[in-house]
This record gives C-alpha cells, structure tokens and sequence, in this order.
C-alpha cells in the first residue's frame, strides 16, 4: 500500500493510473455481461442458414426467419403459453399466501417467531425441485399431474420464502406509527391496513410478485418432471435439446431471456432494498 | 379480532402450504428412496452408488462448485466494491450486472452455446484472427476441459448477479461512520475493506454463500445445454433415473442424497461465518 510520504506528483500519478484501471474494469464487467446476450441476439435476428454457416457474421441481418421457425414449431407457441399461465398463478399464488406471513414478522412479536423465521431460512437451503418426484404420484392421483395449476404450487414453494422475505423487509421499512396515527383518528387495524400501509407497499409488492414470475419462468426440472402435454418453454427446449436445430435453441433461448430483461429493470429500484432486510 | 391470535392467523397460510407441498413431499421422497416392494431397504442406495456413473457425477458436481463458488464470491465483492465508490452511472452500471439473475440456467447455457459450438462466435473469431485454419469442436467428448470451462464460465456469468445484490445490499447497511472513523485512524482502502466491510458484511456473505453453494449442487440445465451426457452431474442423474429409466425409488434416493450434501454445507457456512449474538448492526 502507498504511504504519506509519497511526493504529490506522484501521487496523482498513482491516482490517474487508478483511476483509468478502475474504469477500464468497470468497463470489461460490463462487457463480459453484455457480449454474450449480444452473441445470442445476433443468432436470433439471422437466418437459420447463417445460423448453421462458418464463419459467423458479427452483425445481426435482421432476419426473422429463426423466430417464424420458432413460432411454426410443433408445441412452441403452446408451451410458451404454458410457461406464462404457471407463472402468473404462481406469482399470485406466492404473494396471497407470503405476504401475510411478511406482514406479521415485520409488526408482531409472537411466540415461535424466531423458529417459523428460522424454517422459512431453512427452506432455502433445500434443492427445492426435487420435491417435483414425490409429487409426480400425489398429482396423478388427485389429477393435478400435468396441469398448469399443479406445477404452479411446486413453483409458488419455490417461491414463498423469497415471498415472505422480501414482503417483510418491505413492511419493516414503512413506520409503525403510520399506522398507529391511522388508528387513533378511527380506523380499524383493517381499514388502517387497506387505506395507509397499502398503497404505500403496492410497488414493492408487485416488484416482489414479478421476482415469483421470474423464478418460475426460469424454473426447468420441476417443470420437466411434472409436464408431460403441457410443458413450459424452459422444459420444451430442454426435452428437444438433443435432436433441435441450432437456430431454434437460439431462437428459443431469445424468448427466455427477454422477459428477464424487462423484469429486471422493473424491479431495479427494490431489487437492493429487497435483499438488504431479508438476511438480516 | 383478538390481537394474540392475529399473527398465527396471518402465518398460518405459509405453514399449511409448506406442509403440503414441501414437508409431505419430503417424506414421500425419504419414504421411496428408502423402500423398495418390501419395506425397508437400503437397495436403491446401493443401486445408485454402485452405478458407474455416480463417482462421475459427483465428482464433477464437486469440481465445478469448488471452481465457482469461490470465483463467484471475488468477483462479487469486487463488484460491490467498484459500485460503491462510483457516483455517475451506478444505476445504470448496476442494471446491467443484475441482468444475469432474471436469466434462467438453460437460458445462460444457450448463450454460451452460441460462443462455443462448433460454428460459434469463439471459432469465427480464432478463424478470423489467423489463430486456427478450421473450425474446433470445442463441445466434443475429446476436448473434455473445454466442456469444463465452458459450463464454469456460462455458471459464473449467470449466477454472479445473485451475490453481488445480496452483497450491495449487505454494504448499504454498513454505517458510513465506521469507514469515517477508520480513515481518521490512517486506515489505507485494502485495512478498510478488511477490517470493516468484511466482518460486517458477515450476514450477507452467509445467505450469499448458501445460497450459491446449494444452487451449485443443483447445477442441470446449464450442463445439460453445453455438455449433454459429456459431463454428467448429480441433477441430471435424478433426471435421468427419473424420466429415462422410470425409477422413482432411485431417483428419490439420490435426491436425498444432494439434500444430505446441500445441509451439509450449509451447516458448515452457518457455523463458519455465524454472527456473534448482538453484534449486529
């Protein structure tokens, strides 16, 4: 490390050499994030047949022949459809039942409180999917195998601890007194909930919704062993992986990705503020 | 409504829902891996780990953790580091390393596909740039390190992001007063890290690691994508036992045992970065 006796000259020497290798890095990082996704939207926007050719062009043609190939492609759009429907009940389904539970570990001091904290914790540390085996043979017999609804509440266990996590970080960060002061001008603990706590969370309550639509989206082996008929899109690709074209796997790995990119910059501003409570 | 009473009612959702589809579950798993036609056995244990593809897979599942786990965790804190001194750009700059957490494995093991294969970018660069006459195929059984580097690399590129937002968040909590008063005391920017981010950044570093290390374990898709059957991995295993040789029993029996695997290293992590009681911020 450098020391105080450094003349000044040189110092700043040292800092405009930092400096420049610090925003190099910051640029190489951001490289390293972006190269490849532009690699997978060249793919995409080409030919099948430049898809397949050697070498590769480094410039997109602007040719949607893969996507059409993508959509004319035998049970595509279908899981596409699929993969929306499990999602959006997953998504519903993780804040109805998580956030309650946020809402209480963030306002009550109640008995077992640590322990049900603790096993929330403890769910996270559990390959999670794997749960998808045993309830291949429950949802056969109660008729829930291969339905969107189904795989829907292995994505929402998935799910319900990031839930329940990140709602109470939420909740812990909007004042109690804002509450208390709603009670004493007369409304219920209900109404008090609905009329002040309410629109105040709504953003941060849909932000951590859609972090339950991503990991369902993205979510592969549970869908793979659960659907047969009504696969998902990450488990139709995943099935078709050995015999598919290139360019359908591009094409199909393109539409995975682009709702993440939405969904990320949706959640952008909560993303930290999510995080930052919920280790604690 | 009873103000006692109110937030079991409010928990009480979560906990009939993780008993019915995460506690049951688990027992039915336990209870197939450990019973074969005639009650208790340990046969589908001996099954599984006498098959010729078990070390493998374990070993590689092993490998690659222990090759990105920690990679993963420098690079991170790096992140974090550069991100909080930066003033222009930060959201910008921390949008786009927070892209890869939205993006699936399968989704990332495509992408990387799309460097690697054997008409990928990778070779039409080394052909342009005169480093190689013809096409390698980099994803072929006789080229099995660059199978391994290309899964490490496709698994450091998406799942890095998951570690540097619990880490940003966990330095936001850090007060700054802590770097003030360490910077009067002459302490350089590497002490500052050390002796300050670090240890408080302890809570964060727990959840990041288990975090990291049992979605590790449960490594898949990102495999299946580049590697296919070249380097099989304890997941795929469970899939393949599963799907392709419709046997439950092993199936369940191996999964128990990347759960004893994953509690394992989480008992570890927990018990290596536990945080002194009331030493929180």
């Amino acid at each position: 490390m450098t020391d105080a006796t450094i003349d000044v000259p040189a110092a700043a020497g040292t800092r405009k050499a930092g400096n420049t290798l610090y925003i190099a890095s910051v640029a190489l990082l951001i490289a390293w994030v972006l190269v490849p996704l532009y690699f997978l939207l060249v793919n995409t926007l080409s030919s099948p047949e430049t898809v397949n050719s050697f070498p590769k062009p480094f410039l997109p043609e602007f040719d949607l022949g893969s996507l059409q190939f993508f959509a004319g492609f035998q049970g595509m759009l279908s899981a596409l459809k699929n993969s929306v429907l499990v999602a959006v009940l997953t998504m519903i389904l993780s804040i109805a039942i998580g956030a309650p539970a946020g809402y209480a570990l963030s306002r009550f001091d109640f008995r077992g409180k640590e322990v049900f904290r603790l096993l929330i914790l403890l769910t996270r540390a559990f390959p999670l999917p794997l749960l998808a085996l045993p309830l291949a043979v429950l949802f056969i017999r109660t008729g829930l195998d291969d339905t969107a609804f189904g795989l829907a509440l292995v994505h929402t266990t998935l799910a319900i601890p990031f839930a329940v996590l990140i709602t109470f970080s939420l909740f812990s960060g909007i004042p109690v007194e804002l509450e208390e002061a709603a009670w004493t001008l007369g409304c219920t603990r209900f109404t008090a909930f609905t009329k002040v706590v309410l629109p105040l969370i709504l953003p941060g309550i849909t932000a951590s919704a859609i972090f339950a639509f991503v990991i369902s989206w993205n979510e592969v082996f549970a869908a793979a062993v659960l659907t047969i008929e009504n696969r998902t899109l990450p488990a139709f690709l995943l099935q078709t992986l050995a015999e598919s074209p290139m360019h359908l796997k591009f094409a199909g790995g393109f539409i995975l990705v682009v709702p993440a990119l939405i969904f990320i910059f949706a959640v952008r501003k909560y993303l930290f503020a999510m995080w930052g409570i919920a280790n604690r | 409504m009873d103000a006692r009473l109110l937030p079991y009612l409010l928990i009480l959702p979560v906990t009939l829902f993780l008993g019915v589809f995460f506690l049951y579950p688990f027992f039915l798993v336990a209870q197939q891996a450990f019973t074969t036609g005639a009650g208790f056995t340990l046969d589908n244990f001996r099954d599984v780990v006498s098959y010729w593809k078990f070390p493998i897979s374990l070993k590689n599942t092993f490998l690659l953790a222990l090759c990105v786990v920690p990679i993963q965790l420098a690079l991170s804190l790096l992140m974090a580091t550069m991100v909080s001194r930066m003033e222009k750009g930060r959201d910008l700059v921390l949008y786009v390393w927070t892209i890869p957490l939205g993006i699936s494995d399968l989704a990332a093991g495509i992408i990387w596909l799309a460097i690697f294969e054997q008409s990928g970018f990778l070779n039409s660069m080394m052909t342009g740039l005169g480093l190689a006459d013809q096409p390698v195929n980099f994803l072929s059984y006789q080229n099995p390190l660059m199978v391994f580097v290309a899964i490490m690399l496709a698994e450091i590129w998406r799942a890095t992001a998951i570690m540097l937002v619990i880490i940003v968040a966990g330095i936001g909590l850090i007060p700054k007063e802590y770097y003030e008063a360490a910077e009067v005391f002459g302490a350089s920017p590497w002490q500052r890290f050390l002796r300050v981010t670090l240890p408080l950044l302890r809570p964060s570093l727990q959840t990041a690691l288990i975090l990291r290390v049992v979605l590790a374990f449960e490594v898949f898709a990102v495999v299946a994508a580049l590697g296919g059957t070249l380097f099989p991995v304890l997941m795929g295993e469970i899939y393949a036992y599963q799907f392709d040789l419709q046997n439950g029993g092993a199936a369940a029996a191996l999964a128990l045992i990347v759960l004893a695997i994953s509690l394992a290293f989480t008992l570890i992590i927990l018990r290596a970065l536990r945080v002194p009681k009331g030493a929180t911020i």
